[in-house]
């Protein structure tokens, strides 16, 4: 009996022995190098080398369909007006995005607390966004013009609609994540009179983790889209103009290439502001989750 | 009451919302030290008294009297290991000290005792998902044991494991037991296994839950494996399996009965 449990200890400690503590280049070296990143890669690679040469076959004029290597041109040309551009877009969606997670898990941490608050307030959560966003941003950016004059007011009434597109899954999954606890360990917690704060702490919030992470992901893509679409209603001008108001202008000005190459910044944005959520909740759940868990089977 | 006894449940019945009466006018009395098996059917509110007991959803009716220990000194064992996934072994067991506001110092040799008892030692730094389902059981002991408990109710706690690990977890636990003197209340529908532990055995049936028999297990400790075997044993889990099919089989002329009048009832309509 004592040789089984030895092996059972035997063969966990070897389990760790072949797996240490990754190293920076395990963590991203591999990733690149792996299918997930090449199959995908070869596929676009191939999609871009058909599109080049159908557009040189047909001599498809540039204001309708540039090809992939004039994109590229124009990237590289525009990106002193470009790159601020997304940088301004960048940051609303940021702060947009903050305000969400900050609001959203507060929010639902009071929804929990109490089933009244949550059975009251829900429904106004939902409708705030089933409401489509670019019905009410010009409402939104005439009152807060009214509320904040000046130069920050356009940057106010973007985050608010950025934020207000991002926030729901934040507090729908965070909400349905603290209400997932295992019902044994909330009533081993209760047995032990632990307080409210303390379930809070070392039981609903833990348990929401993933929940919350994978709210995460989705409203990072959100707030980027919220912030684009705002940008487009407001059509701010100027100089502190984001990537949108540039596509909208390189659109009205048939400088399609220029349109071609701002939507590819945008949609790299949103790729990046997703796979660095989504590596940030490896990180976060790596040594538990099943999502981030690696298996040899 | 009785000066030696743990605890004492005293007509206690157990209404849940949906109607369904899970214990009806139940009288228990545990003694201290003594390791108690409640035995029964699936339904027969056996987890219902351990609820009850340790003051997890109240009563519909009766008293449950304190003797010697305190409600506040006992530990729970579910059925499921109920382990944080996210925490390692040592946390897992150190967390009824926290909730308790201990010092992380105190907490310390405390923990580290908890899990040399169930034999856990090098395992303080794995989280669940890397143990077996045997050493998530003994995580989820060990947790209990750390607040030294006078009481430990434990809810059909090796029934989700194989034959091989229960049987050893069986002996270990009974080693424990036989060490640190607890109380015991041990849910189970495991004849072999209530007979193997006990000092009593208490029987259940359900519809509504009651208990139907009282079966004292006069054999002395330490009980080897050997004892299995002996004839001992098999004359109590004969008993004991008597009682089992004696209640069932009232339940099932009865589930009879009702089926006929249903038919009756549906000829006429």
């Amino acid at each position: 009996m004592t040789n089984l449990f030895s092996d059972l200890a035997n063969s966990a400690n070897l389990e760790k022995s072949i797996s240490p503590s990754r190293t920076w280049r395990q963590l991203w070296l591999r990733p690149l190098l792996s299918p997930d990143v090449l199959a995908p890669g070869a596929v676009g690679l191939l999609l871009l080398l058909f599109w080049e040469i159908g557009v040189r076959v047909t001599n498809m004029p540039p204001y309708l369909l540039p090809g992939p290597l004039l994109v590229f041109q124009t990237l590289v040309s525009e990106w002193g007006t470009l790159f601020p551009s997304m940088l301004i877009t960048l940051k609303i969606t940021l702060v947009a995005f903050i305000a969400a997670v900050v609001s959203g898990l507060l929010i639902s941490i009071l929804f929990t607390q109490s089933k009244w608050i949550e059975r009251s307030f829900f429904p106004y959560a939902v409708i705030l966004q089933t409401t489509p966003i670019v019905a009410i941003a010009p409402l939104i950016i005439l009152w807060v013009r009214q509320a904040v004059p000046g130069e920050s007011s356009t940057f106010v009434s973007l985050v608010i609609c950025a934020w207000l597109v991002a926030f729901f899954p934040i507090l729908s999954n965070t909400t349905l994540g603290l209400n997932s606890a295992d019902h044994n360990l909330i009533n081993l917690f209760q047995l032990y009179h632990a307080s409210r704060w303390q379930t809070l702490r070392y039981l609903r919030l833990p348990s929401a983790m993933p929940y919350f992470l994978g709210g995460l992901r989705i409203s990072g893509g959100l707030a980027l889209i919220g912030a684009v679409v705002a940008e487009f209603v407001a059509g701010t001008g100027g100089t502190s103009s984001g990537i949108a108001y540039q596509i909208l202008m390189s659109s009205f000005n048939l400088q399609i290439p220029r349109m071609f190459a701002a939507l590819l910044m945008t949609t790299a944005l949103g790729v990046a502001i997703f796979v660095a959520l989504t590596v940030f909740s490896d990180l976060m759940l790596r040594n538990w989750h099943e999502s981030a868990v690696k298996r040899e089977n | 009451m009785n000066p030696s006894s743990a605890f004492q449940l005293s007509d206690v019945s157990k209404v849940y919302t949906n109607g369904t009466v899970a214990l009806k006018n139940l009288d228990l009395t545990v003694n201290e030290g003594q390791f108690v098996s409640l035995l029964g059917p699936s339904g027969c509110g056996k987890s219902t008294v351990l609820r009850m007991v340790a003051g997890l959803g109240k009563m519909s009716a009766g008293t449950i009297y304190w003797g010697g220990s305190s409600q506040r000194r006992l530990a729970y064992v579910f059925q499921e290991a109920a382990l944080m996934p996210w925490a390692t072994v040592q946390e897992n067991v150190r967390l009824p000290l926290k909730l308790a506001g201990m010092s992380k110092a105190a907490d310390d040799t405390a923990v580290a005792e908890a899990i040399a008892l169930v034999e856990l030692r090098g395992f303080e730094h794995s989280y669940p998902r890397e143990l077996s389902g045997g050493m998530k059981m003994r995580v989820s002991i060990a947790r209990a044991l750390v607040t030294k408990p006078e009481v430990l109710l434990m809810d059909e706690p090796f029934g989700a494991l194989d034959e091989m690990t229960r049987s050893r977890l069986n002996s270990d636990l009974l080693h424990l037991w036989q060490q640190k003197q607890w109380t015991v209340v041990f849910v189970t529908h495991n004849i072999y296994e209530a007979v193997y532990l006990s000092n009593r055995v208490v029987v259940m049936a359900a519809r509504p839950g009651r208990v139907v028999a009282d079966v004292a297990i006069a054999a002395p400790y330490p009980r080897t494996e050997e004892f299995r075997t002996t004839p001992l044993f098999n004359n109590y889990c004969r008993e004991i399996s008597g009682c089992l099919a004696n209640a069932s089989g009232q339940l099932l002329l009865r589930a009879d009965a009702e089926a006929k009048a249903g038919d009756v009832i549906n000829q006429i309509a």
